[in-house]
């Protein structure tokens, strides 16, 4: 596997605009004899949809929703992110970069990074031209708040509802274009395979989900925006149906997967409360500004909480990180939380949570004030837990939340397979080791609305494309491979139910095992141990998996089955990785390496790179590859937060 | 932790062709803690391992943000709590021994496909015909060159909320999908960016929802009552006004 970054020449402030000079084009008149299909609706495949249909590309559009505006960038909470410096608080593009490059513990492309802040002010620009709802000033000009990694306001926000009110400008340009008749617009619809001709993307088979029928898309290039693979550990604030499916099929086909190991645990969501439990919900990111996190001092002290006197309890976070206190980023949030409860200090009645406490900012600033922040969020842990927050701390504990690693892409955001492209938190690319808050919306919406035109203009404009119809024996050969799937996954329900297992309860066992050997802390012995007992898993899905009904129907347990067999086929690589990457950084910790203090350690010398995975063959280990990380313009350090 | 047991009356039906009825189910020992989705996937754990057909459902954040859940129980679309998609319900608010009745979003512009799944399409379709700026991507203006009062941009925020679940459609007795269309419609003509086409986009907007075959409005406030994001009904007076003066107008 060829592993060429094609990161431009130059300084690092001009390599974006030189790429984009040096790019091939299409002429306008030619852009509608090409057909893209873009698979997902989420910010960045509804903004790549619109974008390149008004440029005049034929645009197929597919979701696995009812409609596109429902994928899941819509309940994206705090906001995004831009290097405006409205606040004339000392921001720059060169801020911008550095705080997310550094974020991300040093482990992403510098060159990636640096364009993501250079757009971001355009995004915000587009989005107002939109009807974007922001919050404003009195005065009119458009409000920001801070959010963590940050020390100045560049948060653009819309309520507790920033990721909603931009995926529906996103959706309101798709809709214009669908109305124009530029985009061919498939909701419903589940991508199974992707199809290769030449060695190039040359279409998708997909299932209705309605009919069960399957059904073959042609084009000239195929764009992938089809998020991240939170969901492998069953319990997630994903949205239910996010999956890698898509991803895993391109994986399966030659394209690298990379970084998977780098997985995003939450510190602030609501707690698990019982085995039944489907999902888990973030509470967000700014809570941290004024409540306080505590435990008590004595392991298994149970009484209830106003009962625990101030002497008693162990303010943790400020203890040990006096200068940022509770504000401490996500990762370092996490693993003490984890460390509290592993001490026998977790409070509830699963011992697996801890406080967060409004009491003294209540005292100080009066209910109205806090609830005036913060009442939507009080609203929903009420509605959820039917506990107040203004009269009883918040229980909290971190949860999976989103994924940094994805498909391996080069600069253009195409993957190791010609044609085929990946965009949002499916790629890889511009969050290194660790997410900052407020920069997923940014990076979903930088790939879709500014980068992936001229990606697809340099892409087509220099690749001779022979035309395909789906008669050709590959479509016919990869539907065929489909089917064929389908029957397999439903060949062990025959003979009803009796001593089976339900989709559930094995996906719910691979998570357990993900989240007790690959969560926040992990470890050689856990690693390999995780590793070993996946195959059983594996096996027992196979053959003792229990799908009721047939393939050629709306059948529920069929689509969730098919999602989590690639789960489990894609939480081996994402322990390998974790295995393979003997430092801590971000959001990797590995126990052998931490500071004196049990910080995580990263190890440049030996692992400042990216891991990109290679299918090997069914039965065979991955193999890895690596993109080694240079830095010109900033110099790798160790974060600290004492 | 604290139980119920439960009986269930849930509306059956194969496809979108097929005659529907209801089946009775009975089920122990919920707990209260559990959100109302979550008790249906216990239901349909349950039918699975019996050998039989789970209920087909839509859903998918159950955060309350995506608008892809809702179903009518007890008669009220989403359930008897104000301001709460079907899965922020929880089973606190019911005692044991109740019986829940569980039906899809009826409508005539929402075609059942399957059990409580229905095709909300027509709902896209009204957006298509104008519920937009049309601007392209790029060459957009400096995002602070053109203020907008606070008042203003929270009020079309407060419009710009919905989350097009069809819970107002579901609950109108006339099947109206006006509380939709007069948030979108509010939240453009409220702001700046949404003037050059105010007049062709009410005129849209408002004709597409007549041919999808939803009806139309006579005060009943059912839609304002069961919206979960608490859209008042006064969007609905503003796309009148809307469509009555692009309609003198031209």
């Amino acid at each position: 596997m060829e592993l060429n970054s094609r990161v431009p020449t130059g300084p690092l402030a001009e390599k974006w605009d030189n790429h984009c000079f040096a790019s091939k084009l299409v002429n306008p008149a030619n852009r509608r004899k090409f057909k893209i299909i873009v698979v997902g609706t989420g910010l960045a495949g509804a903004s790549a949809s619109a974008t390149l249909a008004e440029q005049g590309y034929q645009v197929t559009s597919i979701c696995i929703q009812d409609s596109p505006r429902r994928a899941h960038s819509i309940a994206a909470q705090g906001g995004i992110n831009a290097a405006k410096n409205y606040q004339n608080d000392g921001d720059s593009i060169h801020r911008l970069f550095y705080d997310t490059i550094k974020g991300g513990d040093f482990r992403s492309r510098e060159a990636n990074v640096y364009r993501l802040a250079q757009v971001s002010n355009n995004i915000i620009d587009q989005c107002v031209a939109q009807g974007v709802p922001f919050a404003r000033e009195y005065g009119g000009t458009l409000a920001n708040r801070s959010f963590g990694g940050a020390q100045v306001s560049r948060t653009f926000y819309a309520r507790g509802q920033t990721g909603q009110q931009l995926l529906l400008g996103a959706y309101s340009a798709l809709s214009r274009q669908i109305k124009s008749g530029k985009i061919t617009m498939l909701p419903r619809k589940e991508m199974m395979e992707l199809v290769l001709i030449d060695g190039r993307a040359r279409g998708i088979i997909s299932r209705d989900i309605i009919s069960g029928k399957l059904e073959t898309l042609t084009a000239d290039a195929v764009i992938l925006a089809t998020g991240g693979y939170g969901n492998a550990y069953f319990l997630s604030t994903n949205a239910m149906a996010s999956n890698v499916t898509a991803a895993w099929r391109a994986h399966k086909l030659g394209a690298g997967f990379a970084n998977p190991c780098y997985v995003q645990i939450h510190p602030t969501c609501i707690p698990v409360h019982g085995d039944y439990q489907s999902k888990l919900t973030l509470m967000s990111e700014s809570l941290r500004n004024d409540g306080r996190v505590w435990v008590p001092k004595t392991p298994g002290d149970k009484r209830r909480p106003a009962s625990i006197p101030e002497a008693e309890r162990d303010y943790y976070l400020e203890n040990k990180y006096p200068s940022f206190g509770n504000l401490v980023p996500r990762d370092v949030a996490s693993r003490n939380a984890k460390e509290q409860c592993d001490a026998g200090k977790g409070v509830g009645s699963t011992s697996l949570a801890v406080y967060l406490d409004f009491a003294e900012a209540i005292r100080r600033d009066g209910e109205a004030n806090i609830l005036k922040k913060y009442g939507n969020l009080f609203q929903m842990y009420e509605k959820i837990t039917d506990s107040n927050p203004l009269h009883e701390p918040m229980m909290i504990y971190p949860a999976v939340h989103y994924t940094m690693g994805g498909l391996w892409v080069d600069y253009n955001l195409m993957t190791t397979i010609p044609g085929l492209f990946a965009i949002g938190e499916c790629n890889f690319s511009d969050h290194g080791a660790n997410r900052l808050g407020a920069s997923a919306l940014m990076q979903g919406l930088a790939d879709g609305y500014f980068i992936i035109a001229n990606s697809i203009a340099g892409y087509l404009g220099s690749s001779d494309l022979k035309s395909v119809n789906t008669d050709h024996p590959q479509f016919l050969e990869s539907q065929k491979k489909v089917h064929d799937r389908i029957l397999k996954l439903l060949r062990s329900s025959e003979g009803g139910p009796e001593g089976k297992f339900t989709v559930d309860e094995i996906h719910k066992e691979l998570g357990l095992l993900l989240w007790d050997h690959c969560g926040m802390a992990r470890n050689k012995e856990g690693l390999e141990k995780a590793l070993a007992a996946l195959p059983a898993i594996q096996e027992k899905f196979w053959k003792k998996v229990y799908i009721p009904g047939s393939g050629n129907e709306l059948n529920q347990s069929l689509e969730r089955a098919g999602r989590v067999a690639d789960f489990l086929e894609f939480a081996e690589i994402l322990i390998h990785d974790a295995l393979a990457r003997e430092e801590s950084c971000g959001c990797h910790l590995r126990e052998e390496s931490q500071t004196e203090e049990h910080e995580a350690k990263r190890d440049d010398a030996n692992y400042s790179y990216v891991s990109v995975w290679e299918h090997q063959g069914e039965g065979k280990q991955p193999q890895l590859h690596k993109e080694p990380l240079t830095f010109t313009e900033v110099t790798p350090s160790q974060r600290s937060y004492k | 932790m604290k139980t119920i047991d439960l009986e269930l009356e849930i509306w059956r039906q194969k496809d979108t062709i097929t005659a529907g009825q209801f089946e009775n189910y009975t089920l122990k020992s919920i707990s209260t803690d559990m959100s109302f989705l979550e008790m249906l996937d216990v239901l349909n754990e349950k039918l699975t391992r019996e050998g039989k057909e789970p209920v087909a459902f839509d859903h998918d954040c159950r955060e309350g943000i995506c608008g892809t859940c809702g179903a009518v129980v007890n008669g009220i679309a989403h359930g008897p709590e104000p301001g709460t998609t079907l899965c922020q319900l929880h089973m606190r608010h019911f005692a044991s021994g109740d019986t829940l009745v569980i039906e899809p979003f009826r409508s005539r512009a929402f075609p059942v496909r399957k059990d409580l799944m229905v095709d909300r399409s027509a709902l896209d379709r009204i957006i298509q015909a104008g519920g937009y700026v049309s601007v392209n991507t790029g060459g957009t203006p400096d995002g602070n060159s053109t203020p907008i009062p606070s008042a203003t941009a929270e009020l079309a925020m407060d419009a710009a909320a919905c989350i097009g679940c069809g819970a107002c459609v579901a609950s109108c007795p006339n099947g109206a999908a006006m509380l939709f269309t007069g948030a979108k419609i509010s939240q453009l003509c409220l702001l700046p960016q949404g003037q050059p086409e105010r007049r062709e986009r009410a005129l849209a907007m408002v004709t597409t929802m007549d041919s999808e075959g939803f009806g139309n409005c006579t005060n009943e406030r059912e839609c304002e009552a069961v919206c979960p994001k608490g859209i008042s009904i006064s969007n609905i007076a503003r796309m009148n006004r809307e469509f009555v003066k692009a309609s003198f107008l031209g």
